[in-house]
C-alpha cells in the first residue's frame, strides 16, 4: 500500500450568485418551472448573440484575486464544441486560451501539516440545461432554465496526495468562495460541484500515472469516500499488472464504489476555438483597484485576527472562520458579551453540534448572537445556572425566544445576593437549633442538610456555590 | 413618367411624403410587380402581402411621418435574417416552417423607421454559395437574363431590387455575397464595416465576418438604408459604438473626386479579368480619374491566401453556429430515430444540403484537435497579415477600386459541378471581409460582349462609409447607366 503515491488534481464549478444569466437577462432563480427562465438566447434560437454580464466578471476576477491569481487583462471566450439535447447551441460558451485567471493558490492544513496548493487557472463559462428522462413516458425532456448560468471553473495543479487535503482543498475553496458572497457553496443543490482527477504512481516515479476522472461528488464525505475508494481500485489493477483505463467514473454513494460511464463520455475532440461572438474581454486597472478594495477579510486572515484579537485556541479559530455566516455570528455575540472564549465554547460545543444534527448554518439560528451573549452573561453572573442554560437551550434554538423572559418564566433565576441569602440562612439556623448545635459538636456532615433546607426554602433559585460559601463562613 | 415600381427608393420617399402617393398604392403596385416578375426569376421565398397591405393602410391611417425616414417604403429581407412570426429558413430544409419570435435588430430598425416588409428573398442555403443555386428550394434567375445567375448568396435580394420588386432590399456579406449579386444584376450592394450593423437576428454563417447591408438601385437608396440600420446594439457585443455620419447629407457634399487617391491594386487587375468587365471597370477608372482623383498602384501581396484562409475560417465558424440545428428544439427532426446519435445523423442529413454539409466537415476538419495549428490558428494569423495589408495599402490612398468579379453573370448550371471554381468567385470580394473593411459594388455600365452588368468594387477604411458612398455618388452619375432590366 505505501509503495504508491495518490495524485489527486480537482475541479470546481462554482455557480456565481447573480442575478441574470451569463449571456442574456434571464433570471438565475432556483425552483422555477421547467423553461420558465428561458429566452431566444439561451435556448440557442436561430441568429441570436451573447451579450457578456460584468457581474460575472466582477466575480470571477474577486476570486482570481482571493487566491493570489494572475489576474490576465486580457481574456478570451472560446468555444467547447460537442452535441447534447442539453446544450442548445451545440457548443458551451467557456475559456480555453488565455482565461481570466491563472497561477493561483489556496494553503490548506491537514494532520500532516500545512501545504500550499496551486491552482492553474480559473475561467468563467456557461452551464449547460438539464435533460430529465421520463420511464414512465419513455421520453426524454429538457429544461433549459439552468442554461447560461454563470459557472467559474477553478482548476487546481494536481497537487495533493490523499482524499484529506482534497477535502481540506475543497472546503478551502468553498469557504473563500461564500466569503466573497460569489457562491451559496450549495452542493447539494449543485451550485459547487466538483470532479476529481486520481491517480497512482509509486513512489519515486516523476511521470503520473494515468487518472480516471471522478464525478457525481456531491459532498465532502463522497470525495473523501470517492478517492479512497478509486485509490484502492487502481491500485489493485497496477499491483495485478492490469492497466488504469483513462476515463470518467460515477460515485455511486449507495455502495460507496466508483463506475465506468462507458459511452456516454467517449474521447470527445471539443474543437475548442475563439467565440467571435464575443469581443476579447480587457479589464480595466480601475476596476481591477475597485475590485481589489471590495474584498472582504477571506478566511484565513479572518482566522490569524481571532487568535491574536479573541484569543481563541487554533482549533477553535478555525472551525469559528471556516464559514463565513459562523464567524459573524460569533463576532455579533462578542459585540454584546465582550467573553470570547467563553462564547466560543458555546459555539464550539451545543450549538455546532446542533447545526451538525440539522444541517443548519449559522446564518439561519433562531437564537439571535445577541441572546447568545445574554445567555452566557447571565451565567457568568450567575444569574442562572449553567445546567439551567443547557436545559434551555434547545427551547432557545428552537423558538429564538428572549433568554432573560424564559428563565423569568421558568423561575430559573438564581438568587445569587448574599445579603438576600444571608437571611435565608439565618432563618434556616434558627429554625434547626438542635441540628445546628450537633453540627457545631462536629457532625460537620450536617452541613448538606443545610444547605438542602435553603434551597428548599428558595425554591431551588439560590446560587449553590453562594450558599455553600455564606453558611461556611456562618458556621465557622 | 417611368413605372411606379422603377422609382428609386429615394423618389418613391418623396413621392410618399408629400402624400402624391400613398402606401397602399406603392405597396400594391410591388405586390403586383412580384405577381408579374416572380415566375420569371423566382427571387422570394415566402411573401408576406396581407401583413405588407395592413402595415400600409396603418401607416396611411397615421399619415406621413418626418421621423421616419423610410415611411412606407416596400422593402424585401434576406430569409437568413430573423423577421418575427413570418418564415426564415436560410433557404434551409432544416428551417422550413421556422417562424422565429424575434425580429432581427436590423429588420426592426427598418420597421420602426416606417418600411414595410414584403417579402423573405431567396439565398443559398445559410449563405453558402455564390449563385444562389445552392438553394433548398429553388434557383433564382437573374432579371437581365433568366438563363443566367443572379450571383449570390444574396442572389434573391439582387434579383428582386433589379426586377423592381421593391425600393431595396436587405442582403447579407461574408464573402462577398452583397456585392457580388449586385454586380451581377447591375445594382448598388454596400456591405458595411465589420461592427457597422448589428448581426442580433441573423443566422450566423461566418460570425467573424458576417455584415448586413442595403442593396438598391441608387447610391442614395443606399445611403438611406445604411443609415437606418447601422449603429451600436447593446444585443451585439461586436457592433460598434462609433458615431454614424449622416451618408445622405455626406453625398451631396461632393460633385466631384478632386483631392482623392485612388489606390489600384496590381493583384486585383492583372489576374484574369475577363475583357469586358476590364474594359467597363477600366472606363470607370478614367472617369474617376477625369473627374479630379489621383490614381496610385498599391500593393495586396496576400491577397492570394485569401480564399484558402476564408475557407478555413468561414467553415470552421459555420460547423459551430450551425450545430444548433439538431432536430431537439425547432426545425426538422427525422421521427424514424431510435437513438439520439441517430436523431441527431438523419435529422441533419435530411435538412442540411450538399454545400451546406460539405463546409460543416471542412470546418469540423480545421478545428480538430491535431490539425487546428496547421489550419485554424495558421488562417487566423495570414488573416492579420491580410488586414494588416489593406490598412497599409489605405494609408497611400482613400479608395481602393476593382473588379467585384472577373467575370459577368453566368449560366445557371455553369458552376454547380466545381466547387472550387464557385469559391473563385469570391476572389476579389474574400479579403474585405477577412479585413473587416466596408466594401461596395457599383454597376459601370453592360458588358460589351454579354450585355450583362458590370460592377466596380469599391472597398475603404473601417468605418469611412461615408466616403465610399460618396465616390460611389460621384460615379454613378458619370459611368455609363445601367438602367433597368427589360424584364
Ligand atoms: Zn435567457
Amino acid at each position: 500500500m505505501t509503495r504508491y503515491e495518490t495524485v489527486i488534481g480537482l475541479e470546481v464549478h462554482a455557480q456565481l450568485k447573480t442575478r441574470s444569466k451569463i449571456f442574456c437577462s434571464c433570471s438565475t432563480q432556483f425552483g422555477a418551472d421547467p423553461n420558465e427562465n428561458v429566452c431566444p438566447v439561451c435556448s440557442g434560437m436561430p441568429g441570436v448573440l451573447p451579450v457578456l454580464n460584468r457581474k460575472v466578471v466582477e466575480y470571477a476576477a474577486k476570486m482570481g484575486l482571493a487566491i493570489d491569481c494572475r489576474i490576465n487583462r486580457t481574456s478570451i471566450f472560446a468555444r467547447k464544441n460537442y452535441f447534447y439535447p442539453d446544450l442548445p447551441k451545440g457548443y458551451q460558451t467557456s475559456q480555453f486560451e488565455q482565461p481570466i485567471c491563472e497561477h493561483g493558490h489556496v494553503d490548506i492544513v491537514t494532520a500532516k501539516g500545512p501545504k500550499r496548493v496551486g491552482v492553474t487557472r480559473i475561467h468563467m463559462e456557461e452551464d449547460a440545461g438539464k435533460s430529465i428522462h421520463s420511464a414512465h413516458d419513455n421520453a426524454s425532456y429538457v429544461d433549459l432554465n439552468r442554461s447560461c448560468v454563470p459557472l467559474i471553473e477553478i482548476v487546481s495543479e494536481p497537487d495533493m496526495r490523499n482524499a484529506e487535503e482534497a477535502v481540506a482543498y475543497l472546503k478551502a475553496i468553498r469557504s473563500i468562495l461564500v466569503y466573497l458572497d460569489i457562491c451559496d457553496g450549495n452542493m447539494e443543490e449543485g451550485s459547487f460541484r466538483c470532479d476529481a482527477n486520481v491517480s497512482v504512481r509509486p513512489f519515486g516515479q516523476e511521470a503520473f500515472g494515468t487518472r480516471a476522472e471522478l464525478k457525481n461528488l456531491n459532498s465532502f464525505k463522497h470525495v473523501q469516500k470517492a478517492i479512497d475508494f478509486e485509490v484502492e481500485r487502481q491500485i489493485d489493477l497496477v499491483e495485478d499488472g492490469e492497466q488504469v483505463v483513462q476515463e470518467t467514473r460515477l460515485f455511486d454513494a449507495n455502495k460507496g464504489t466508483t463506475h465506468s460511464m462507458r459511452g456516454k463520455e467517449e474521447a470527445h475532440d471539443y474543437r475548442y476555438f475563439p467565440c467571435p461572438d464575443l469581443v476579447p474581454l480587457v479589464l480595466q486597472e480601475s476596476w481591477l483597484d475597485q475590485w481589489r478594495s471590495e474584498l472582504p477579510e477571506l478566511p484565513k486572515a479572518r482566522e490569524q485576527r481571532f487568535l491574536s484579537q479573541y484569543g481563541l485556541s487554533s482549533d477553535a479559530a478555525e472551525v469559528l472562520t471556516s464559514e463565513r455566516d459562523m464567524a459573524e455570528y460569533f463576532e455579533a455575540a462578542v459585540a454584546a458579551f465582550a467573553e470570547p472564549k467563553k462564547i466560543a465554547n458555546w459555539l464550539m460545543t451545543d450549538i455546532l453540534r446542533e447545526l451538525n444534527q440539522t444541517g443548519g448554518r449559522a446564518g439561519d439560528l433562531l437564537l439571535t448572537p445577541q441572546n447568545l451573549a445574554t445567555l452566557v452573561r447571565m451565567v457568568e453572573e450567575g444569574a442562572i445556572s449553567a445546567k439551567s442554560a443547557k436545559d434551555i437551550l434547545p427551547e432557545l434554538l428552537l423558538t429564538g425566544a428572549d433568554p432573560e423572559e424564559l428563565v423569568k418564566a421558568k423561575g430559573l433565576v438564581q438568587i445569587s445576593d448574599t445579603s438576600a441569602l444571608a437571611a435565608d440562612i439565618d432563618a434556616v439556623l434558627a429554625e434547626n437549633p438542635k441540628e445546628l448545635a450537633d453540627y457545631r459538636a462536629g457532625k460537620t456532615k450536617l452541613m448538606g442538610f443545610f444547605v438542602g433546607q435553603i434551597m428548599r426554602r428558595t425554591k431551588g433559585q439560590a446560587n449553590p456555590a453562594v450558599v455553600n460559601q455564606l453558611l461556611a463562613e456562618k458556621l465557622k | 413618367m417611368p413605372d411606379l415600381t422603377q422609382l428609386t427608393l429615394t423618389q418613391v420617399r418623396q413621392q410618399l411624403a408629400d402624400k402624391s402617393r400613398s402606401a397602399a398604392e406603392v405597396t400594391e403596385a410591388a405586390l403586383t410587380r412580384i405577381q408579374a416578375t416572380e415566375p420569371k426569376i423566382q427571387a422570394l421565398l415566402s411573401l408576406q402581402a396581407e401583413e405588407a397591405r395592413a402595415q400600409a393602410k396603418a401607416l396611411d391611417a397615421q399619415g406621413p411621418d418626418a421621423a421616419k425616414p423610410l415611411w412606407g417604403v416596400p422593402l424585401i429581407v434576406k430569409d437568413v435574417l430573423a423577421t418575427k412570426d413570418a418564415p426564415t429558413t436560410c433557404g434551409s430544409k432544416i428551417l422550413e416552417n421556422f417562424r422565429p419570435v424575434y425580429d432581427a435588430t436590423a429588420v426592426a430598425r427598418l420597421k420602426d423607421a416606417g418600411a414595410i416588409i414584403l417579402a423573405k428573398a431567396n439565398m443559398d442555403e445559410f449563405a453558402m454559395g455564390s449563385t444562389t443555386e445552392n438553394s433548398a428550394y429553388f434557383a433564382t434567375r437573374n432579371p437581365w437574363d433568366t438563363s443566367r445567375v443572379p450571383g449570390g448568396s444574396s442572389g434573391g435580394s439582387g434579383a428582386a431590387v433589379a426586377a423592381c420588386q421593391c425600393y431595396g432590399a436587405l442582403g447579407t456579406d461574408t464573402g462577398g455575397s452583397i456585392r457580388l449579386p449586385a454586380s451581377f444584376c447591375g445594382i448598388v450592394g454596400l456591405k458595411p464595416s465589420y461592427g457597422r450593423v448589428s448581426r442580433f437576428g441573423m443566422v450566423a454563417y461566418g460570425s467573424s465576418l458576417d455584415q448586413i447591408g442595403p442593396m438598391t438601385r441608387s447610391v442614395e437608396d443606399a445611403a438611406r438604408i445604411l443609415q437606418v440600420i447601422a449603429g451600436h446594439d447593446g444585443r451585439d457585443s461586436t457592433s460598434v459604438e462609433a458615431p454614424v455620419p449622416d451618408y445622405v447629407a455626406a453625398l451631396s457634399e461632393r460633385g466631384d473626386l478632386k483631392g482623392l487617391t485612388i489606390g489600384l491594386p496590381a493583384e486585383y487587375w492583372d489576374k484574369g479579368l475577363s475583357p469586358e468587365v476590364a474594359e467597363a471597370c477600366g472606363a470607370a477608372v478614367k472617369q474617376a480619374e477625369a473627374l479630379g482623383a489621383k490614381t496610385v498602384p498599391v500593393s495586396l501581396k496576400l491577397s492570394e491566401y485569401a480564399i484558402a484562409t476564408y475557407y478555413i475560417i468561414a467553415v470552421a465558424e459555420a460547423s459551430s453556429n450551425l450545430a444548433r440545428f439538431d432536430g431537439v428544439r425547432y426545425g426538422l427532426r427525422d421521427k424514424s430515430a431510435e437513438s439520439l446519435i441517430e436523431m441527431y445523423v438523419k435529422s441533419r442529413t435530411q435538412g442540411f444540403g450538399e454545400e451546406v454539409q460539405r463546409r460543416i466537415i471542412l470546418g469540423t476538419y480545421v478545428l480538430s484537435s491535431g490539425y487546428y495549428d496547421a489550419y485554424y490558428r495558421k488562417a487566423a494569423q495570414v488573416r492579420r497579415m491580410i488586414r494588416q495589408d489593406f490598412e497599409a495599402a489605405l494609408t497611400q490612398c482613400d479608395v481602393i477600386l476593382g473588379p467585384v468579379c472577373p467575370t459577368t453573370a453566368f449560366k445557371v448550371g455553369e458552376m454547380t459541378s466545381d466547387p472550387l471554381q464557385m469559391y473563385l468567385m469570391d476572389i476579389f470580394t474574400i479579403s474585405t471581409n477577412l479585413a473587416g473593411l466596408p466594401g461596395m459594388s457599383l454597376p459601370v455600365g453592360l458588358g460589351r460582349e454579354t450585355g450583362m452588368p458590370v460592377g466596380l468594387q469599391l472597398t475603404g477604411r473601417a468605418f469611412d462609409e461615408a466616403r465610399l458612398l460618396q465616390v460611389a455618388g460621384v460615379l454613378e452619375k458619370n459611368v455609363p447607366a445601367t438602367g433597368i432590366a427589360a424584364l
